[in-house]
């Protein structure tokens, strides 16, 4: 009996090493990728990134300075677009979910919203690509901003559905006591209660939008220099960093794989900078 | 402010009837608009993909299409998806079993066994693997993990087999470093934080009663977590295996950056393959050919209809499975 006792308690013994091997197993190649992301990056990184067109190859090849601020630029102004477009539909469908919870719409919506939410992202740059550079006969910002909304679209309906709805009931009741309109109970009181999970949710849409280079590629496709008028940004092609990312990657030379580093080093941080402010956010509203 | 003219103002304020009646009305008609917007978003996209694919699936038939095994684009212009198909079912599944268990375990570890302030750092390091951008997994797979595994991984097994097992050649494949073995070791790397979440949310609803009634018994820990936790958490952790495994198929830049993209069968374990999603990144931007296009729409709207399934196959088992009749993961 007591042989029996023993034995169980060595196997228990045994799993819990085994569970802390598979979590160090995990999460080793974490660490070993962010460090070879930072290594190389930094030592890619210059001055002249940040000022400097790309150009042609032979720009990097022979030395001369060359740089992705066309590429920083661009994916500014098609994250800015993706959120402009996204985030009051986004809202708008959430609150429908969550203040409008009987309407014969919603169990279609939900279902609708969770299917596109599960699409892989490059077919939502399909349908971006038939939908705007079809018709407009050629690549531009404005398609890859549309191609990112699909994407930031049922992440910011969901997590608005669920802020909302973590706002207690009593609230809503006690707007529509002193007399306000449904509507202005959602706008003033409802809303502003919610705002930190609200803006927690789109930015954690966003960084998920801004990692995406697979819509991107058929929609604002990509650019070596700035457009020479700034409606270029939103009416032609345009470089956006995570699509940039993958040029550098599988082109043939050498300079542009350490630049394909610091375009890599400054996505990662830029992307991870994003969710340490939305994790912060959400700390601060469980404190208060 | 004081009290009593905020007071006064408010009643003095009291909306119309015409103010909250057309208010509300106009409120809700441009909610159900923007609901309806995201409705017509997603079924325009099943439309829009099957719309532009019919012109392939016309001329292949849906059946001949799928199960179609030459990709040709620039002579034949003869289009079957059974080489994706089969690289998208392989290297997800593949992926799958790598990740599961693993994946568990951390789950199992960070719910179950770390104390609170470990439990936390582990699930942030979870949900940052998830956040890495997959250009950024792809641009490390390309230039540190591909020729890792390609020298002291591929070849050495390789050359182990040219000397005493040479009937294993044709399986293992060219040892170039990209190819379906290091496709599917990112991609497991990262599914993991998807199940993770997932098995840890499960395990965590399991009512504290049930884990005390078998502590009382006498069970260790890990008998607890085996006979009262495991079995109860069962349909949590397979919908987050399924729902992982639908991120795995959709995978896409990760992906095409490491598999080195061959459109030809037969596959090998080390040599070159293609993905559904791969050969649309790697052909869609240089097709010319209308017949090209519309196939590579025609294995967008495949891979949409898998999507569907296998994320409709998810949400009904958590539901399925769970006691709270599925309104939260």
């Amino acid at each position: 009996m007591s042989y029996n006792l023993k034995r169980r308690q060595i196997r228990d013994r045994i799993i819990e090493v085994l569970l802390v091997l598979s979590t160090v197993i995990v999460l080793l190649p974490l660490l070993i990728i962010i460090f070879h992301v930072v290594i190389n990056g930094f030592s890619a990184l210059s001055w002249e990134f940040f000022t400097e067109e790309l150009g042609s190859p032979s720009r990097a090849i022979q030395g001369r300075p060359t740089g992705l601020v066309h590429t920083i630029i661009g994916t500014l102004v098609v994250d800015g677009l993706a959120v402009v477009l996204a985030v009051p539909i986004g809202i708008g469908a959430g609150i429908m979910l969550s203040e409008y919870p009987d309407h014969r719409l919603n169990p279609l919506l939900r279902v609708m919203n969770d299917t596109l939410n599960g699409i892989p992202a490059v077919l939502k740059g399909l349908f971006a690509f038939v939908l705007i550079v079809k018709p407009m006969g050629t690549f531009s910002g404005i398609a890859g901003g549309v191609a990112l909304a699909f994407v930031m679209l049922p992440i910011i309906a969901r997590t608005t559905e669920s802020a909302l709805m973590s706002i207690p009931w009593s609230i809503r009741e006690a707007g529509l006591a002193i007399g306000l309109p449904r509507w202005r109970v959602v706008l003033s009181t409802v809303m502003p209660a919610a705002r930190v999970a609200l803006v927690t949710g789109t930015l954690i849409a966003f960084a998920r939008a801004a990692g995406e280079a697979a819509p991107l590629l058929f929609t604002s496709f990509g650019n070596n220099y700035l457009p020479i008028e700034w409606t270029g940004m939103i009416f032609g092609p345009v470089d956006t960093l995570p699509q940039r990312l993958y040029s550098l990657a599988i082109s043939p030379y050498s300079e542009w794989h350490s630049m394909g580093w610091a375009a890599a080093i400054i996505l990662l941080g830029f992307v991870i900078l994003t969710f340490i402010i939305a994790r912060v956010a959400t700390r601060d509203k469980f404190q208060n | 402010m004081h009290q009593s003219s905020n007071t006064k103002e408010v009643i003095r304020k009291m909306p119309s009837a015409m103010y909250s009646w057309l208010g509300d009305r106009i409120f809700s008609t441009v909610a159900a608009i923007l609901g309806l917007t995201i409705i017509a978003v997603t079924l325009g996209l099943a439309w829009v993909l099957f719309d532009e694919a019919s012109l392939s699936l016309r001329e292949f038939g849906f059946i001949g299409f799928l199960t179609g095994s030459t990709w040709d684009p620039s002579v034949q212009l003869q289009f079957g998806a059974w080489p994706f198909l089969l690289g998208t079912i392989v290297t997800s599944f593949s992926a799958l079993l790598i990740a599961f268990f693993p994946a568990v375990a951390v789950a199992i570890f960070a719910a179950e066994y770390a104390p609170r302030w470990l439990s936390h750092i582990i699930e942030n390091l979870v949900n940052l693997i998830a956040a890495i951008p997959s250009v950024v997994i792809g641009i490390w797979g390309i230039f540190v993990l591909a020729p890792w595994l390609r020298d002291s991984v591929y070849m050495p097994v390789y050359e182990w087999a040219e000397v005493n097992q040479v009937w294993l050649l044709p399986i293992l494949g060219n040892p170039i470093g990209y190819g379906i073995a290091t496709a599917t070791i990112v991609l497991a790397l990262m599914i993991v934080p998807y199940t993770t979440s997932l098995a840890k949310d499960a395990i965590k609803s399991v009512p504290k009663e049930q884990r005390e009634a078998s502590r009382a018994l006498g069970a260790t820990r890990w008998e607890v977590i085996r006979m009262a936790v495991l079995p109860y958490a069962r349909g949590g952790i397979l919908a987050g295996a399924i729902l992982s495994l639908g991120r795995a198929i959709g995978e896409t830049m990760a992906v095409a950056m490491l598999i080195g993209n061959k459109n030809t069968l037969p596959f090998s374990i080390f040599g070159s393959a293609a993905t559904m999603p791969s050969v649309i990144i790697n052909e869609f931007r240089e097709a010319v050919e209308n017949i090209h296009l519309s196939s590579l729409m025609a294995i967008g709207f495949t891979l949409f209809l898998i999507s569907l399934i296998v994320n409709l196959a998810a949400a009904w088992l958590s539901r399925k499975y769970s006691i709270t009749g599925g309104r939260a993961v």
